[in-house]
């Protein structure tokens, strides 16, 4: 969507009109021949008219394939394009995430849309920069280097020239080449300030800013009425009964997919609550066993066993070892999005368009127009901005929903959102994890060996996650269904379920092993990095183990351990500014302990690096509250800084929310988690103080922070509760029932 | 389907629907307003909070047959774009939203809050706004928006 939307009239005006005038040459677009890398998203999306518009009327489009999904990105990006364009900020539309409209840049996840959709505009506005001031030399019969720009004006005395007298002649219709470098950080005037966040000024006044907020000429609601359990098959359902109810447009059922659109959209919750009650399924308790025992299961599960990393030193010291074990788990977790997932769709003329907040709608639209038994070109994909979705919620699902519906409103456009129990019942959830760790420490007190073993279910099954089945949810409970296939596991170095699971300390003996879980019971997809935040809970609670079993501070053993100079760099940061006291114990007055931990990580051992300090209090009924965090944080160049700190504070918050309260719960045949009374969340009274320093290190690019903090939140968490009682919390969520046990 | 006539933001508008249509899809869809959001349907979590008579109010389980006599205030009625609110400036200024879906809900309650209690602590701020709720973790940032407005309300003010 574009983000200039204020009035109403003007947001459906944009929404609904379709402009394919730009190249939108993809990867198979592309000739064979093999051809120069280029930087960042330009990679697969060369023709700088599919980035970039300069329009005569002083204002400048860029577009771009990532979406705006309430962590900055278009902001940053305007702000990217601005400085290498040469224009003010204030000039610069974005328009974003469009299968009709912009770049396929795959999804908008891995916290790389400032790595991939950035450094594609960097050097494709530096390119266009450049082309129009080697115009304007033409033109004035002057010299390049002899020319100023600013604002678009081009300078060269007595005359001017401005990008808008230029953009008619200026033909942006050709390759990208890269050859035109980007600015040094030292010319940088927007880039690296904290510009306020371009969407905000329409959410706090009412303007129309979500999808949820779209209303099309004569739309009709729809909502979707799912089986009670994932592989329930419907038997029977009194379609005649909610035909006849007041305002009902349509009822649709195929095979197991139910769905129905109304006038009013109270009429379409009646009519879906009147089908769910005369429905009648076959459900079988096929689900793992909860609690305890699904961590037993999940180790007896068949699955996929990979040596992700092994490394054995040539001279392997011989003396004498201690060793260490601990095994740490994870329950399944939701995304619990604050707006149920929503979309809205049209068929007219045989072809679809569906307005989503999916955070990939070029996949989307692959795996919609296999669910929907249609050719790709009769189906387009526009983003438009919902609630914050932290990965794969039920944003795709109800895309699908919305499309299969509109099938049977006569041309009429539904919008149809999913009631609070459809997204917690339905959304794929982070996957429950097992991590067994062991290592080995030296006469010498340092770590000489160290085994890291992950078992996982999937943490991609996103649209195209395989290209032999589909990943929205309705074509599978059609009669004749689309179904899914099983998705891979993303290679290292960025990985998946082994996301962070190889450590960046240098252990000179290390085995790092996964076992993929590709029977999923329960439906898991991408919460928020993945296998990252077990991962590092695991890893960074049992380095402190390692560290407490050598005597060692926790800062210390870390950094003996760490050569690269930037994690040293955040680890060192976040002791000092967080007063950190080597060697401190725990402080257990009364009727709590407080305790204090440390942990980092470099996401995906590719982003921003990370650390983070928590002080918790514990007490006797075993409540933890985390009292203050202190964090420190490496991104390269920072193009936002406050952009920057809301992503690492609001990821701290959210991880120590999953951390303390969150599980998702189910019995052998359902998922009973439907409302928030079932899940828990933070509350302003849980929140923690939040503080963060960056790094900035405007010579370096810029790295991800999107994912940055949730896993060294987790393990700073356990470390401190381990600070404050002596006791080793490894089983997540750390409840007050389960550390009353622990510490009793 | 009978008629029910309401005050919104200080208009009367009237409406054909059943009596118990929850005054949210009322405000939503019969006229047009984007402020209160669905969350939940169940009053958990506050993203549809509306004024009605001043006091905050759960618009999701709210039934537009209750509200006859009743003044209600949406947040298209605190303050507009041009002349925003002074939480509304607040939350601005504090850049204190990630997604936003949530800001109406916080907005509403914290309107509710500074209008009983104009110079409120923070715990009374974090103890008013419990009940709704933020799954981007800007909670920090909204209470320090709350504060602002209440402080920048009270300089207007002199007190």
């Amino acid at each position: 969507m574009t983000t200039t939307t204020l009035s109403r009239r003007k947001f459906l005006k944009q929404s609904g009109v379709i402009v394919a005038s730009f190249s939108l040459a993809g990867p198979a677009a592309i000739a064979q021949q093999a051809r120069a890398p280029l930087p960042g998203g330009l990679n697969n999306n060369r023709m700088l008219d599919g980035w970039i518009r300069i329009n005569a009327n002083g204002r400048v489009t860029i577009h771009t394939g990532k979406c705006e999904i309430g962590q900055g990105i278009l902001t940053a990006l305007a702000q990217i394009a601005a400085d290498e364009l040469d224009v003010a900020y204030e000039r610069i539309d974005m328009v974003s995430a469009d299968t009709a409209r912009t770049p396929d840049e795959g999804m908008t996840a891995g916290s790389l849309s400032v790595e991939g959709s950035g450094t594609a505009l960097r050097f494709a506005c530096a390119e266009v920069r450049g082309m129009l001031l080697a115009a304007a030399a033409q033109k004035l019969n002057i010299a390049v280097d002899k020319l100023s720009v600013a604002d678009g004006a081009i300078s060269a005395s007595p005359t001017r020239l401005t990008y808008w007298d230029l953009a008619k002649d200026l033909n942006l219709k050709r390759e990208a080449t890269a050859v035109a470098k980007p600015k040094p950080a030292s010319q940088h005037k927007v880039i690296g300030k904290s510009m306020p966040r371009r969407d905000f000024p329409a959410k706090v006044s009412g303007g129309a800013a979500f999808v949820q907020d779209m209303r099309l000429p004569g739309m009709v609601f729809g909502r979707v009425v799912r089986p009670p359990s994932y592989r329930a098959q419907l038997v029977s359902v009194d379609e005649a009964a909610a035909k006849a109810m007041p305002g009902v447009v349509a009822v649709m059922r195929d095979g197991s997919f139910i769905a129905v659109a109304a006038e009013r959209e109270e009429q379409a919750i009646k009519a879906a609550q009147a089908l769910r009650a005369s429905a009648k399924w076959n459900e079988t308790p096929d689900l793992s066993p909860s609690g305890a025992a699904l961590y037993e299961h999940l180790k007896k599960m068949p699955s996929r066993d990979s040596v992700i990393k092994s490394v054995t030193p040539v001279n392997a010291s011989g003396g004498k070892v201690t060793s260490v074990e601990a095994e740490y788990t994870r329950p399944f977790q939701a995304h619990g999005s604050i707006g149920p997932s929503c979309a809205v769709a049209q068929l007219k003329d045989g072809k679809y368009t569906v307005w989503t907040h999916s955070q990939g709608v070029f996949p989307l639209r692959t795996d919609l127009a296999k669910a929907l038994k249609t050719p790709i070109a009769n189906v387009t994909c526009t983003h438009v901005e919902s609630s914050g979705c932290y990965g794969h919620n039920g944003a795709d699902d109800a895309a699908c929903d919305a499309a299969l519906l509109a099938r049977a409103t006569n041309g009429r456009p539904v919008k149809l959102q999913w009631m609070r129990e459809d997204e917690f019942g339905w959304e794929p959830f982070g996957s429950a994890m097992v991590i067994k760790m062991q290592a080995q420490l030296d006469e010498a007190k340092n770590i000489v060996n160290w085994q890291h073993e992950t078992w996982s279910h999937p943490h991609s099954t996103r649209p195209t996650s395989n290209p032999a089945g589909s990943f929205v949810l309705g074509g599978w409970h059609l009669a004749d269904p689309v179904p899914a296939a099983v998705p891979n596991n993303s290679p290292q170095p960025s990985g998946a379920a082994d996301r962070n699971a190889v450590p960046l300390y240098d252990f000179p003996r290390q085995n790092i092993l996964l076992h993929y879980l590709t029977d999923m019971p329960v439906r898991t997809s991408a919460l928020r990095t993945l296998g990252a935040y077990a991962n590092v809970f695991a890893l960074e609670s049992f380095i402190d183990e390692a560290a407490l079993a050598a005597g060692v501070d926790p800062v210390e053993f870390r950094l003996r351990h760490m050569k690269n100079p930037r994690a040293r760099a955040v680890i060192e940061l976040a002791a000092q500014k967080s007063n950190w006291k080597p060697n401190s114990k725990g402080n257990g007055a009364g009727n709590e302990s407080k305790g204090r931990g440390i942990a980092f990580a470099q996401y995906k051992n590719l982003a921003c690096y990370c650390a983070v300090v928590a002080d918790v209090t514990v007490d006797r009924a075993g409540n933890v509250k985390v009292t203050r965090a202190v964090s420190t944080v490496d991104a390269g160049l920072a193009v936002n800084p406050d952009g920057i700190i809301n992503q690492i504070e609001g990821g701290i918050i959210q991880s120590a929310s999953w951390t303390l309260k969150e599980q998702v719960k189910f019995d052998r045949q359902r998922i009973t988690t439907r409302s928030w009374a079932d899940y828990p969340i933070f509350t302003f009274n849980d929140v923690p103080a939040v503080e963060v320093h960056i790094i900035n290190m405007p010579n370096e690019r810029s790295l991800g922070v999107g994912e940055g903090s949730q896993g060294p939140t987790v393990a700073a968490i356990a470390n401190a509760i381990a600070n404050a009682t002596g006791k080793r919390a490894r089983d997540l969520p750390f409840t007050a029932e389960k550390i009353r046990q622990l510490t009793a | 389907m009978p008629d029910y006539t309401l005050r919104v933001n200080g208009v009367s508008r009237t409406v054909r629907t059943d009596a118990d249509t929850p005054l949210l899809y009322v405000l939503r869809n019969d006229l047009e307003m984007n402020g209160a959001k669905f969350g939940c349907g169940l009053a958990q979590c506050g993203a549809c909070t509306v004024h009605i008579d001043g006091r905050a109010a759960r618009s999701c389980v709210t039934p537009v047959s209750s509200l006859a006599g009743k003044n209600v205030t949406t947040l298209e009625g605190i303050g507009t774009l041009d002349k925003l609110h002074p939480l509304q400036k607040a939350f601005l200024d504090e850049q204190a939203a990630q997604c936003g879906y949530c800001t109406n809900g916080m907005i509403m309650s914290a309107k509710a809050l500074l209008d009983a209690n104009p110079k409120p602590t923070e715990a009374q701020i974090k103890t008013a706004l419990a009940g709704n709720l933020c799954r981007c973790g800007s909670h920090n940032r909204i209470v320090r928006a709350v504060q602002r407005a209440a402080s920048a309300a009270n300089v207007a003010k002199g007190a």
